[in-house]
């Protein structure tokens, strides 16, 4: 069985079943009691399991996912949140220095299943507040980076997340949190934290996403579609381990990729899979990978410009359609 | 304050066996055996010891850089910490981490750490836990004075004072942060007086003098103990190297460093015993024998020990699968 429910409710699912079932279950973050979490997630969890188990903290990004690593060390499950991932920035170095490298270099000792919670998003917050990270955490060794997209994954993967026993950043998007989706019930529903899945089915362009993006690569398939050209559209749902083969057998077929991502082009996401591609499937590709990205600037502030920098149904149409030699290529615009 | 006689043979023999470890290591960074950063703790001893001689194996501690003097303090076996530093397969961490991330979870060891302030948001975390859990277990955070400085030593303080959690943090401000003086880089006359900041007790202690290290250590740790929450103690003492070595120490004069030696932790703790006729010169020697006998040892299972087999390179990456398939998958 499986009820239609949105992605900030598969969210508090997870969280909410998870503390039931294992005391050592605490939350951790900026806001999230009281006040019920930026984006309202933990909304009455403070009433539900006391303080001591739903701990807002002060702003101190870095010192909470300290804590979170020290207290996972000494056994308990911590879920950290960052309120959004502008600030993860303050907690590299936990991040990074502690809790992706202490399970190898301390040789298996002792592991630190600290689950970092952040989101991702933009809406006329200007340059700080408008950021996409998530290769900044891919790139590294040691954290499982997931970005689930639809409400099912959002369930299955924070609930395997808060049960294994590696260090997980969590990245969600702030702009989904109402679609809607199927989620299995029963409380034991958990997905391994790997894989990306083929959602819709084509055999004329592969086109990869994840958060938002998916959404795009949805919309565009969509209509291409009307115009009779079938588009693959992989959800990429894991960043590391990255699912290369399931991206590869994709374009086995389609023989064409077009990859969307919201973070800048250079250096991103998406350099990383038109890489990794190339090597495995470079006889089968028919024409260049194709990235629709944000402009490489600072996010503006004013609505007109904020929608001509981010990835947009419209781009990701022009890039299928580049890919099928449809149309000329774009200018170069960096 | 009465030391019971065990525990005063306790003190000297993990002092004793700091130093030589740390004198040694020099020796044979010198001659070109001991590759990477080794930062010793040789001046520093009693701080480590004054403070470890209250905690058990189920306490919790965090360290620094310079980590050596706490993991002996701490009862991290001193062969495979040799071997470590040496990079072999029998060492504390398999030859994984080195001199800056000794690691023994058996005896509460939770890292020497490569980043100044690395360690003391991870320490109100182990707090964080057995505070939660309603142990009686403490964290003990050491850090240095350049530590005392980072950002994310005030937000563990804070974090510490407002929870009330079991903690206690010991800076050593052994007078340079690297090169830099303590009276640069830090706006205030102590740092213990930071703590005011925090709502929290700060202490001021002569760190080369370990029976003042473990009274005012003693009653912090009770204080944790009991729930009242942390405390900040500033041990002032002498680092007798450089920062690592290889440091050229341009930034003090040899009359300075020679000075450091009039007020050495060991031998203050040897006439204060010896005037006393609290323990013997015999049975210090004795010690001294055993300890260099253990170092020595220490040293010949290190250069004897095996390479760690090329295979455990892709191992311990991840907890749930292994790295191998990691790689194929990319």
């Amino acid at each position: 069985m499986a009820r239609e429910i949105t992605y900030r409710d598969a969210l508090r699912e997870a969280l909410r079943e998870e503390m039931y079932r294992d005391e050592r279950v605490f939350l951790m973050g900026e806001d999230i009691g009281a006040y019920g979490g930026s984006y309202a997630v933990t909304r009455g969890f403070l009433q539900e399991f006391g303080p001591e188990r739903v701990r807002d903290t002060p702003i101190a990004e870095l010192g909470i996912v300290g804590l979170g690593v020290g207290a996972a060390i000494g056994g308990l499950r911590p879920v950290v949140e960052l309120m959004t991932i502008n600030f993860s920035l303050l907690a590299m170095d936990q991040i990074v220095n502690h809790l992706a490298k202490i399970y190898y270099m301390f040789n298996g000792q002792f592991t630190a299943p600290v689950v970092v919670r952040t989101v991702e998003g933009f809406g006329q917050l200007a340059a700080t507040h408008s950021q996409f990270f998530e290769n900044y955490f891919a790139y590294v060794p040691g954290l499982r980076v997931v970005a689930p997209a639809v409400p099912k994954d959002a369930k299955g993967f924070l609930k395997a997340a808060v049960r294994g026993n590696d260090p997980v950043i969590f990245i969600e998007h702030s702009l989904i949190y109402r679609n809607r989706g199927e989620v299995p019930d029963g409380e034991d529903f958990v997905l391994p934290l790997e894989g990306a899945e083929v959602r819709r089915e084509g055999q004329d362009v592969t086109i990869v996403s994840w958060l938002r993006g998916y959404y795009l690569a949805l919309g565009a398939a969509e209509e291409l579609a009307r115009a009779g050209i079938e588009c693959e559209v992989i959800d990429l749902r894991v960043l590391r381990p990255l699912d290369v083969e399931t991206i590869v057998r994709s374009v086995q077929k389609t023989n064409r990729l077009v990859i969307v991502e919201e973070g800048w082009k250079s250096f991103g996401v998406g350099a990383e899979i038109a890489a990794a591609v190339q090597e495995r499937a470079l006889d089968y590709l028919d024409a260049p990978i194709l990235r629709v990205a944000s402009v490489e600037v600072p996010m503006p502030y004013a609505r007109n410009l904020e929608r001509l920098v981010v990835p947009n149904k419209d781009r990701v149409i022009e890039a299928v359609r580049e890919v099928l030699y449809q149309r000329l290529p774009a200018p170069l615009t960096r | 304050m009465e030391i019971p006689r065990e525990r005063l043979r306790w003190i000297y023999e993990r002092m004793a066996l700091i130093r030589a470890f740390e004198d040694r290591v020099a020796q044979e960074f010198a001659a070109g055996k001991l590759p990477g950063f080794v930062h010793l703790y040789a001046g520093e001893e009693a701080i480590a010891v004054g403070v470890c001689a209250h905690l058990t194996d189920r306490d919790y501690i965090t360290s620094t850089h310079r980590g050596h003097g706490h993991c002996i303090a701490k009862g991290v076996d001193v062969k495979a910490m040799m071997a470590e530093l040496f990079g072999k397969a029998t060492g504390v961490c398999k030859g994984k981490g080195g001199s800056m991330h000794i690691a023994d979870v058996d005896k509460g060891m939770l890292g020497a750490n490569g980043i100044v302030g690395g360690g003391p948001p991870i320490a109100c975390g182990a707090g964080l836990m057995a505070k939660t859990l309603g142990t009686d277990q403490v964290a003990v955070c050491f850090f240095g004075d350049g530590a005392a400085e980072q950002g994310t030593t005030h937000e563990a303080m804070n974090l510490a004072a407002i929870w009330k959690l079991p903690v206690v943090f010991v800076c050593e401000n052994n007078l340079y942060a690297e090169s830099t003086p303590w009276t640069y880089h830090c706006a205030a006359p102590d740092i213990a007086s930071r703590a005011a900041a925090y709502d929290m007790p700060g202490i001021l202690v002569d760190g080369t003098d370990v029976f003042a290290v473990y009274e005012a250590a003693g009653e912090a740790i009770a204080r944790a103990r009991r729930g009242e929450g942390p405390t900040l103690l500033e041990c002032r003492a002498f680092r007798y190297y450089g920062h690592f070595q290889g440091d050229a120490v341009s930034y003090r004069t040899p009359e300075e460093e020679a000075a450091y030696r009039q007020r050495d932790p060991i031998q203050r703790f040897r006439q204060t015993v010896l005037s006393q006729g609290l323990l013997s010169e015999d049975e210090l020697d004795a010690i001294d024998t055993t300890v260099q006998h253990e170092i020595n040892e220490a040293v010949r299972f290190a250069e004897s020990s095996p390479l760690p087999p090329p295979e455990d390179c892709l191992t311990d990456v991840y907890v749930s699968y292994p790295v191998e398939q990691l790689a194929f998958r990319h």
